[in-house]
């Protein structure tokens, strides 16, 4: 009888079963790609000057991740083990370029921003590392909602880091200016909103060393609140 | 013009692969744990940087950039091949660090034992690709050019690594809180090594000025978000 329940269960597995829906929220706070796996810091932070710099580059990386995560497991029981990083390293290219054309086609003031980094997206080792650790051994669905939760995860870091940069570095969020405007006018000498009281951008923000420290102290708050994640050095 | 020397040092100091563009990142902070291993890592990338951006160089001029099909056929000059060139690039990192690997397995095992783990996690390193990248985005007029942007370039990637792991030998010594051990304060220290690098920027290069023509980098976004 044990048998026949087995039977009947096994496929009617809802699609978002606790454990599928833990796929995708795990890798958001407690095994964030990047900040516990120390996964995909590479391409990251260069991009995070500026929030829509941030999203695009985070919805390109959930994609690559999903649809690679997806096919590498549907065809894994066909690779063999010992070119599998080639072949990996090809269908991820294929991916990538298909992102890097769709960007250059509809935005492509972002996509001569982006520069190189829409390629890197290859190289990323958030991809790679969810193709070998989960893909090569698990089905195609849980592949697809691994890839997911690991994408957003790298996403959400991204914003966060691209938030602050753009917000302390520009004083505005997506372009647009919250604090007023530094620009002098007529009436205002040292522009309006904030500025006019003394307040300046903090050019720091805007260089690349900045963006590891923001990470570092997203990780130390992060490590604060929850203890199970500290090293021992 | 720049001359091939000007671009050796900005690649090693002002253009710096961890510093200014946080490329192999991921094999930076998971290797840097002793001088030894970032020893050996470091020079594996210089080596396989060295090799695999010339021959990106040459596929790039001859086979993939609009127009570099001429030579073959004067028919073919308006084709644009720029598209592939991402599986190109990694085709060419992927199987040249296997060739190298199985090289340097049989002709010098003393090399391989030093090197042998770090060579295949080098296909996935950022700054490889990056190299090749960037050598496509700037068009080296030579491949000597070429050449020495990726020797500079993994030169400065090994003095990073090296640096960053001397600092990490001495820190385990230090009362760091204890929510940033390991992982945060490594962060904060390359973003701080990070900042002193800066100031290699102020090197005059050659008799160039700015270049009105050369495609936006990020360096040249950050400026202009600064104005």
């Amino acid at each position: 009888m044990s048998a026949e329940v087995q039977k009947t269960k096994a496929p009617s597995e809802p699609l978002f079963s606790k454990k599928n829906k833990k796929l995708i929220t795990d890798p958001l706070t407690d095994n964030n790609p990047v900040t516990v796996q120390v996964l995909g810091i590479c391409s990251a932070l260069a991009i995070t000057v500026q929030v829509k710099q941030g999203l695009v580059m985070g919805l390109s990386v959930i994609f690559v991740t999903m649809m690679g995560n997806f096919v590498i497991s549907a065809i894994r029981n066909m690779i063999p083990s010992r070119i599998r990083i080639i072949v990996q390293l090809v269908i991820v290219a294929a991916l990538v370029i298909i992102v890097d054309q769709v960007l250059a086609a509809f935005m492509p003031d972002l996509s001569a921003q982006l520069s190189v980094f829409v390629g890197l997206i290859i190289t990323n080792c958030i991809i790679m590392g969810r193709l070998e650790a989960f893909a090569m051994a698990n089905k195609p669905w849980p592949s697809l909602l691994d890839g997911l939760g690991n994408g957003m995860g790298y996403a959400g870091l991204l914003i966060i880091v691209a938030v602050f940069r753009e917000l302390l570095g520009s004083g505005s969020i997506f372009g647009y200016a919250l604090l007023g405007s530094p620009i002098p006018s007529d009436g205002h000498p040292l522009g309006t909103g904030l500025y006019a009281m003394g307040y300046m951008n903090n050019n720091m923000m805007i260089l690349p060393p900045m963006a590891l420290i923001i990470v570092g102290i997203i990780i130390w708050v992060q490590r604060s609140r929850n203890k199970a994640l500290i090293e021992e050095h | 013009m720049e001359s091939t020397l000007d671009i050796f040092v900005k690649a090693i100091f002002s253009e710096n692969m961890i510093f200014a563009y946080f490329l192999g990142m991921c094999s930076y902070l998971a290797v840097s744990k002793t001088v030894k291993t970032a020893v050996g890592l470091g020079a594996a990338v210089i080596f396989v940087l060295v090799v695999t951006v010339p021959v990106n160089y040459l596929l790039e001029n001859y086979l993939l950039k609009a127009g570099a099909l001429e030579w073959l056929n004067p028919a073919w000059a308006d084709i644009d091949l720029s598209f592939l060139s991402f599986i190109m690039f990694i085709a060419v990192v992927a199987s040249i660090v296997q060739l190298v690997e199985m090289l340097v397995e049989k002709f010098a095992p003393a090399l391989y034992g030093a090197l042998g783990i770090f060579l295949p996690l080098i296909a996935v390193n950022c700054s490889i690709l990056g190299g090749a990248l960037f050598m496509q985005e700037r068009q080296y007029s030579t491949i000597l050019d070429a050449t020495a942007f990726s020797l500079g370039s993994g030169i400065g990637w090994f003095i990073a690594i090296v640096a960053i792991a001397a600092i990490r030998e001495k820190i385990r010594y230090s009362h760091v809180p204890p929510a940033l051990r390991g992982l945060g304060i490594t962060f904060i220290i390359t973003g701080l090594m990070g900042m002193a690098f800066m100031s290699f920027m102020g090197i005059k290069y050659g008799k160039d000025e700015v270049k009105k023509d050369a495609p936006v980098t990020t360096s040249q976004v950050i400026q202009s978000n600064n104005d």
